[in-house]
C-alpha cells in the first residue's frame, strides 16, 4: 500500500509542477540577493546568504516552513483517504482487502515521505542555488565562531529532519479531517486553516501560555542547530509536542475510520 | 454489508463460512476470494488500466497473493476485452469500457464469489452479451456471482436463482422459473367481448385480468384449460380470432410481490 501510494504520487504530473514550484521558491532568495544590494532584512538567513551559499539551504527551508509547507501538508494528507473516498477507489481498496487500520496508517507513512523529499528537495535546490551565486565557505554559527562547510551540511540535514519531524502533526490532523469526509480539497482547507490558526494564536503575546502547546511554535527552532553549542531545549520540546499530536490524531483517525460505513 | 463496507447494527454476515466481522471491525480473511463491483467501478483515472490493476494487485495481502494477481492483470483484460486499451488513461475511457475495467478488477484475485452490482451498466447490447456469455462461464467454472440489477430480462437470462427485495426484506426466492407462474395466462381476441365475458365468468378457475377492446386476459387456474375456455366459447356463439398462451414476466413477478409488501397491513 504504502509503496504503492507513493508510486502514484510520481505518476501524477501535479507532484512534478509542485517540484519546480517548490524549487523556484528556494532559489528566490538566491536571485533577490544576487540582483540586489543593500540591507534586506527579511525572513531568518536571509541577510547571511551574501556571505555563504550554504545560508542559501536554511534561507529557503525558513521561507516554506510558514506558508508552503502547512498548504503542501494539508493538501497531501487532507487527499489521502477523502480523495480515494470521492474517485471510488476506496471501497475497492477496503474489498481488496486492505485492512481499515493498515490504510489510515499507510497513507499516513506516504503523505510524510512526500513531505520528507519536498524539504529535502527544497534545501537541495536552496543550497545549490546559494552555491553558484555566493559559493560556498567555511560557515559562521548564530554564536559567533566558524565550522566547516562539511559539517555545516550535516547540520542542514538535521534542519531537514527537524522541519519535517514539525509537520508531523499537522499530517496527522489532515488525515483525521480526511477521514471525516468525502471531499480531500474540503479537508485539506481545514488542515491549513489549523496551521493558520495556530500561527495566528502564537503571534498574540497576551496568549502566552498556551504558546507552548502550540503545533506551529517551535516550527522555526531549528535555527538553534546553528548556535554553538546546539541549543535543544526548544527543539526537544518541538519534538515532544509533535508526537503528542500525532498520537491524538492518529488515533482518533483510526477511530473514526475503522467505525465508518464506506458508501461513496 | 457483506463486504464490510457498512456495519451491520445486529446480527452476522458470513461470507463462505467465514465472518465478515469480527468485534469491532471487518475482518480481512473473509474478503481474499471475493471480487467485486460495486454500482460503479473506480479508478485513478489518472493512470492507465493496466496500471489501476497493477496497484490494485499491488496493495495489500500476502507476498504469493500480489504476485498472483500481478501475473493475471493481461489475463483479466483479455478476459473483458480491453487488451487494445491498454496504455489510455482511465480518464479517456467510455463508460463502457469503465465498467469492463471494473469487472476486471473484480476478476483479479481468481474470486470464489464474485458480487456485481448492475454489472451491464453502461453497456452495448454486444457488450452486455458478452458479460453475461462471461458470467455464465464463470458460474459453470465454480464461481458464485451474485448479481444485482434491476434489469430484469437480464436476471431471467442468466441467473440460476433470484431472490426479490422489498423494503429490505426478502420477500421471494426461487429459480426464476418457478417465481413466475408459468402457463397459466391466456390472452383471446374475440368479436363479442362483452358475450365472452359472460361465458367465461361460468367457467370454473377462470379470473379475468383485465381485457382491452377486442382482448381479453384471462389466468387460469386448475380445471380450468386452454382448450376448455376456447371449446365453450365456440359453443356459445363467440368467434375466437386468437388464443395466446402467455407467460408472466419476472417484471410481473416483481411488481406483484412489492406492491404487495407496500401497502401497509
Amino acid at each position: 500500500m504504502f509503496r504503492v501510494e507513493v508510486a502514484r504520487a510520481f505518476r501524477r504530473p501535479r507532484t512534478y509542477v509542485l517540484g519546480a514550484l517548490l524549487a523556484g521558491v528556494a532559489i528566490l532568495p538566491s536571485i533577490v540577493l544576487a540582483t540586489s544590494s543593500g540591507q534586506s532584512g527579511g525572513p531568518p538567513f536571509f541577510e547571511q546568504l551574501r556571505t555563504n551559499g550554504l545560508f542559501g539551504g536554511l534561507a529557503a527551508v525558513g521561507l516554506i516552513v510558514p506558508f508552503f509547507l502547512p498548504l503542501g501538508a494539508g493538501l497531501l494528507s487532507g487527499e489521502s483517504v477523502a480523495s480515494e473516498a470521492s474517485s471510488g477507489t476506496l471501497r475497492y481498496l477496503l474489498v481488496r482487502p486492505v485492512g481499515r487500520v493498515r490504510l489510515v496508517l499507510h497513507k499516513y507513512a506516504a503523505v510524510m515521505t512526500l513531505l520528507v523529499l519536498a524539504v529535502a528537495w527544497v534545501a537541495f535546490a536552496g543550497l545549490v542555488a546559494g552555491g553558484i551565486a555566493f559559493g560556498y565557505g567555511r560557515f559562521p554559527t548564530l554564536s559567533g565562531d566558524e565550522i566547516s562547510a562539511v559539517m555545516a551540511l550535516v547540520r542542514i540535514i538535521g534542519a531537514v529532519v527537524y522541519v519535517a519531524v514539525g509537520v508531523t502533526g499537522l499530517a496527522a490532523i489532515g488525515v483525521f479531517f480526511s477521514t471525516l469526509t468525502d471531499s480531500g480539497v474540503g479537508a485539506a482547507i481545514a488542515t491549513v486553516a489549523i496551521a493558520i490558526i495556530s500561527q495566528i494564536l502564537d503571534g498574540l503575546s497576551s496568549l502566552h501560555a498556551i504558546h507552548p502547546y502550540l503545533l506551529t511554535h517551535q516550527w522555526l527552532a531549528f535555527a538553534d542547530l546553528f548556535r554553538s553549542p546546539i541549543a535543544w531545549d526548544a527543539m526537544r520540546q518541538g519534538v515532544l509536542l509533535q508526537i503528542g499530536y500525532v498520537a491524538v490524531f492518529l488515533a482518533a483517525a483510526l477511530a473514526v475510520f475503522t467505525r465508518k460505513d464506506v458508501t461513496s | 454489508m457483506a463486504l464490510g463496507l457498512i456495519f451491520p447494527t445486529e446480527g452476522e454476515v458470513e461470507v463462505l463460512g467465514q465472518p465478515v466481522f469480527q468485534g469491532q471491525g471487518p475482518r480481512d480473511r473473509a474478503l481474499r476470494s471475493v471480487g467485486a463491483l460495486i454500482e460503479e467501478p473506480g479508478f485513478w483515472t489518472h493512470l492507465s488500466g493496466p496500471r489501476n490493476l497493477e496497484y490494485f494487485a499491488r496493495t495489500a495481502g500476502p507476498a504469493d497473493d500480489r504476485r498472483a494477481r500481478l501475473g493475471r492483470v493481461d489475463d483479466v483484460l483479455r478476459t473483458v476485452g480491453l487488451e487494445q486499451a491498454g496504455g489510455k488513461r482511465v480518464k479517456a475511457y467510455s463508460q463502457g469500457m469503465r465498467q469492463r475495467l471494473g469487472i476486471a478488477q473484480a476478476l483479479l484475485g481468481k474470486p470464489n464469489v464474485l458480487v456485481l452490482d448492475e454489472p451491464t451498466n453502461g453497456l452495448d447490447p454486444q457488450g452486455m452479451r458478452e458479460i453475461r456469455t462471461l458470467l455464465r462461464r464463470l458460474a459453470d467454472d465454480g464461481v458464485t456471482v451474485f448479481v444485482s440489477s434491476h434489469l430484469l430480462t437480464e436476471v431471467e437470462a442468466m441467473c440460476d436463482r433470484v431472490g426479490v427485495l422489498a423494503r429490505g426484506r426478502l420477500v421471494a426466492e426461487g429459480p426464476p422459473s418457478e417465481l413466475r407462474s408459468s402457463g397459466n395466462l391466456l390472452r383471446i381476441e374475440v368479436d363479442d367481448r362483452a358475450r365472452a365475458e359472460e361465458i367465461l365468468r361460468r367457467v370454473e378457475g377462470v379470473e379475468l385480468d383485465g381485457s382491452g377492446t377486442a382482448q381479453l386476459r384471462l389466468r387460469l387456474a386448475p380445471p380450468a384449460t386452454a382448450a376448455g375456455v376456447n371449446a365453450a366459447l365456440v359453443a356459445g356463439g363467440v368467434a375466437v380470432s386468437a388464443l395466446v398462451p402467455e407467460h408472466e414476466s419476472l417484471e410481473d413477478v416483481f411488481v406483484s410481490l412489492v406492491e404487495g409488501e407496500e401497502t401497509p397491513r
